[in-house]
């Protein structure tokens, strides 16, 4: 195995476009080193990413945005109290990743780029409506997160590609974002189901949301219809109710050791409805 | 395959290593420099036994590439004495009975210290979550709570 330590994005790109076997590229590395060390892959090149400038950065931009860096640990993101406040969502959901010593290490480019439909970093990143920049051999090129991962374990980055940022968009007043999910312990667990919502406000009443929707199929989902089942309304009961039924429906999960497609079709809309009503305190400035 | 020359500071002191760049920094920690401190239970990441502080953040050493200490800063369960000085730490969980076979030990105080480095004060609420984990198989957990919030408390009162 060759290791590799490039100083730009264009230099990782040009070392795995070139590379004849294996590459795998590494951030935090609680997934490729776990995978090396279980005998799962054994790449021929490891492209550390931390060398890079700029990748442990998170930089508010001109528009109100953010942008974060790709070794942006699960730490790093949980004490940046600029961003907390922003998107109290997406951060909460990365600190769902693992345990203390993971999250030092965990990023969200690599929880995304893992491709698990049970990542709890990717439904806070969609329902914020997050791009990533994509950089190959070609060039940079923007990309929405909800488009990285095509089925589990799988992106559509293409050989020689990086995720070489993430980006938030501006939050704008009176809107906020929740991520909840189910485990059947209090800590360390993958997801069974995970739920995130973003939405933004006019007076009491939803303009815009987003709603997506992670472990209940084999990618994560933005769910359109659940969005549409609040926007315009108060997230009276009748709206709750709505969301629950429009997750519910959408949601086309597995029976595993983990759990079952009834229950988790169950959960889905029990935690959407959760996850919006927090979302929708937030937005109203109120503490959680 | 070539090895790498990794100069990082363990413990306050300048060390150098040849490592494989497939090895652990916990590999290279007990093979290479003979801190045989950290533990090795799981070496994926979910056990917490190889815990050690990298450039003052808690890792597990089973999860980092020695390769990539370089440069770095380390601290291992090897440095937590000062001396013949034990840690408050390591005096309360010996005082409170908070290990049997032991093996779990220098992880949780390793990420036990880390926790109070930052919090002082923490609810057992908080001991508990931070430590989660580190997991034991011997003794269940209230005893390394209990001995984490009584040298936490100590530790304040002395300072």
């Amino acid at each position: 195995m060759r290791y590799h330590t490039p100083t730009s994005f264009e230099d990782a790109a040009a070392i795995a476009a070139g590379a004849s076997g294996k590459t795998r590229f590494l951030a935090g590395g609680t997934d490729v080193l776990v995978q090396m060390r279980a005998g799962m892959t054994t790449p021929d090149d490891l492209i550390d990413l931390k060398h890079i400038p700029g990748v442990a950065d998170i930089v508010k931009l001109p528009d109100g945005g953010w942008r974060i860096g790709v070794a942006v640990s699960g730490i790093e993101l949980g004490r940046h109290a600029a961003l907390v406040a922003d998107w109290p969502g997406v951060v909460e959901g990365m600190q769902l990743v693992g345990s203390t010593q993971v999250q030092g290490r965990a990023t969200l480019a690599g929880n995304l780029c893992n491709g698990s439909p049970a990542a709890d970093s990717v439904p806070g990143m969609i329902a914020a409506g997050a791009m990533v920049t994509v950089t190959g051999p070609k060039g940079s090129r923007e990309i929405a997160v909800e488009d990285i991962p095509v089925g589990p374990g799988k992106t559509a980055l293409q050989p020689g590609e990086i995720v070489s940022a993430i980006t938030l968009p501006a939050r704008g007043t009176h809107a906020g974002d929740a991520y909840l999910r189910f485990i059947p312990r209090t800590e360390m667990d993958i997801a069974v189901v995970g739920a995130a919502v973003s939405l933004r406000l006019e007076g009491d009443k939803i303009v815009e949301a987003r709603v997506a929707l992670g472990a209940v199929a084999p990618v994560v989902m933005l769910v359109e219809a659940a969005a549409k089942a609040i926007i315009g309304t108060t997230l009276d009961d009748a709206a709750l109710e709505a969301l629950a039924a429009a997750a519910t429906a959408a949601a086309k999960p597995i029976s595993d050791k983990r759990g079952t497609v009834e229950f988790r079709k169950d959960v889905v809309g029990v935690l959407a409805r959760r996850a919006a009503r927090i979302a929708y305190d937030r937005a109203k400035g109120a503490a959680k | 395959m070539s090895k790498i020359h990794v100069t990082s500071t363990v413990n306050g002191d300048p060390v150098e290593f040849l490592a494989d760049p497939r090895e652990s920094l916990l590999d290279c920690l007990r093979d290479h420099l003979e801190l045989t401190g950290s533990k090795e239970g799981c070496g994926t990441g979910d056990c917490g036994a190889c815990s050690v502080q990298m450039d003052g953040v808690l890792v597990c050493s089973c999860l980092v590439l020695g390769v990539e200490a370089q440069g770095k800063k380390i601290d291992t369960i090897e440095g937590m004495a000062v001396g013949t000085d034990l840690h408050p730490l390591q005096r309360k969980f010996i005082e409170h009975a908070a290990l049997q076979c032991g093996f779990c030990t220098p992880g949780i105080l390793v990420a036990a210290k880390a926790l109070l480095d930052e919090q002082p004060d923490p609810t057992e609420e908080q001991v508990r979550y931070w430590l989660a984990g580190n997991l034991c198989r011997c003794t269940g957990y209230d005893k390394i709570i209990r001995a984490v919030m009584d040298a936490a408390a100590e530790m304040r009162g002395a300072n």
